[in-house]
């Protein structure tokens, strides 16, 4: 098999899988979306607004305007951090999906990408919801803030693959709470999405450097404010580091739990 | 070879497309940590027959018939799926493969129709025809009425059925069905016995793994009783009741009389004798010498009948639990 071939069935597996996902999210969709964008709106307006009132301008921002593309951020991030952990593992474990999808021409590999997509694909509606917002609430005027889509993607694919090398590894579904309270809450609350770095003690801001979401708060952030610079690439690119390493080892640790 | 379903003929089989075997183990064998599992065994499945694999609770039936669906990878000897060996040729083997498989895992996620649209898919059918077989099929498996149902409103019987379906999908060249009546009520169990007859009749090549004789007798014509990993026997279901046990058994519950004159005169007739607890299992080739006996049983409760597979099972395999 030639590499470009290998390619496409691997996208053309992986698409099946994320339209069985999408199949059976669709009669729920209502009951999902509330769950994916109602979490940003309340956080918006209640510390954005409501708490915000006592915070100075942050870089000549109001405080709501700053918070509100953290806010996208890491909408991107639990949306398929959620998908890829209780999502995933109730598919691996109790339901069999993986088992029934792997005994057809599907490979593990396209089980695993299929369901880190639809993770990822769940990161860019949510965070689609709060850049809508943010043109309504004029929290944001410039074009470059459609790019803060395809970041989304990426914040999602990256913690859709390391939500899934966890699920693999999880014995049962409590497992996830140190996964959720030691990995994704330490992200939201340090990485930048609700009070600034600079000016930190410099040990804080490399703990925060350590955490990826931080990298990927930043790229959002200039997007959404239009001010693009060129270090920006470096931060890219350990958000797409991360996402590389996450993924082989996330269909690695699947297929040792699947196939004996 | 594509019908209208009607219930008594398979909806759109694919012939095999290659000649001889469709598949060829030589060997073969798996160890999980250090106990064998499977343990050098070597068959092959010819087209059109339906092999069955009867044995215990972990005689390794199942993981032989995952190593086939490459869902466990092969771990000694060599095992070719028509014609490729499935360390090398996963995807092209399982997009000709149908398996049923014992635990329940159709999509709960999904209505009955659509279980059957989105495995399509899997194998890349394009729409209309999934559309189309998933209806054939639906019918085929009396369920088209359930259609749009949730799966967990169906029962044991109907999710087999709709497992059955599913498999059905891609029109495999080969069933494989993993204990594909366990847990049934009679009904259910008889209805998916119909449907795989019809199956059978059509020219799908099946294997089955069961524990039910009468399963295995119904269905299989040739048999491989598996225990510890091994092969113990094979045959036709006829040929192995033959060649292990005889024609007929009389079958003892002796309680007074037990060491009476009839019980000697049966046990030294019988070509073999069997004790579990307090029975006494007589077994004979010659049905004229069973028969010949009965008249002077007397006081001793029994049953005289035809030797079965179970009688060879438990010969086989032993009379101790397994759990």
């Amino acid at each position: 098999m030639t590499p470009i071939s290998a390619a496409s069935t691997w996208i053309r597996g992986s698409t099946r899988v994320w339209s069985r996902n999408f199949e059976s999210w669709k009669d729920f969709a209502a009951a999902s979306l509330v769950g994916t964008l109602a979490e940003p709106l309340l956080t918006l307006f209640a510390i954005g607004f409501g708490l915000g009132r006592l915070v100075e301008p942050i870089g000549g921002q109001s405080y709501v305007a700053f918070l509100a593309p953290g806010l996208l951020a890491s909408t991107a991030m639990t949306a398929s951090a959620f998908e890829t952990t209780f999502g995933s593992f109730t598919r691996l474990t109790e339901q069999g999906t993986y088992e029934a999808i792997v005994r057809t021409p599907i490979s593990v590999g396209e089980v695993v990408a299929g369901d880190i997509l639809w993770g990822a694909s769940k990161s860019v509606l949510g965070a689609g919801f709060v850049l809508v917002l943010m043109w309504v609430l004029g929290l944001t005027a410039t074009p470059f803030s459609v790019g803060t889509l395809p970041m989304a993607f990426l914040v999602g694919l990256m913690f859709g693959a390391l939500g899934m090398a966890y699920t693999a590894l999880a014995p049962s579904y409590a497992f996830f709470n140190y996964f959720f309270t030691l990995v994704i809450t330490v992200m939201y609350l340090f990485s930048g999405v609700f009070f600034p770095l600079e000016g930190l003690p410099r040990w804080a801001v490399g703990a925060a450097w350590c955490l990826p979401l931080t990298h990927a708060v930043i790229v959002i952030r200039a997007l959404a404010a239009g001010e693009l610079h060129s270090f920006l690439l470096v931060h890219l690119a350990i958000v797409a580091a991360f996402t590389a390493l996450a993924f082989p080892l996330a269909t690695r640790l699947i297929r040792r739990r699947l196939i004996k | 070879m594509e019908h209208r379903a009607d219930g008594t003929v398979a909806p759109g089989l694919r012939p095999p497309a290659v000649a001889g075997p469709l598949v060829v183990a030589r060997g073969l064998s798996k160890t999980y940590a250090t106990e064998p599992v499977v343990d050098g065994i070597d068959f092959e499945v010819e087209q059109g027959e339906c092999l069955g694999f009867l044995g215990p609770n972990g005689a390794g039936k199942t993981t032989t018939i995952n190593m086939i669906s490459c869902f466990v990878r092969l771990g000694g000897g060599s095992l070719e799926v028509f014609g490729h060996s499935v360390d090398r040729a996963e995807r092209e083997i399982k997009r000709r493969l149908g398996v049923v498989t014992q635990e329940n895992n159709l999509d709960p996620d999904l209505s009955v129709v659509g279980n059957l649209v989105v495995f399509g898919r899997y194998f890349g059918l394009p729409r209309a025809e999934r559309r189309r077989r998933a209806a054939d099929l639906l019918e085929f498996l009396q369920l088209a009425d359930k259609r749009d149902d949730h799966i967990r409103t169906l029962s044991g019987g109907m999710r087999r059925r709709l497992t059955l379906a599913r498999a059905l999908m891609s029109s495999p060249e080969l069933l494989i069905l993993d204990e594909p009546t366990t847990g049934l009520d009679p009904q259910a169990r008889h209805v998916v016995w119909q449907k795989l007859r019809a199956l059978k009749r059509a020219g799908v090549t099946m294997i089955l793994t069961t524990h039910y004789m009468e399963e295995a007798e119904r269905l299989c014509d040739r048999l491989l009783i598996m225990d510890h990993g091994k092969v113990l026997a094979r045959g036709t279901p006829a040929g192995l009741i033959e060649e292990h046990i005889g024609s007929e058994v009389i079958e003892c519950f002796p309680g007074r009389g037990v060491e009476g004159p009839a019980m000697r005169a049966l046990v030294e007739a019988a070509e073999h004798v069997e004790r579990a607890g307090d029975e006494v299992y007589a077994f004979f080739r010659d049905p004229r010498a069973a028969r010949a006996l009965l008249p002077h049983l007397g006081e001793v409760d029994f049953v005289h009948r035809r030797a079965t597979l179970e009688d060879v099972f438990l010969r086989l395999t032993g009379r101790e639990l397994r759990e």
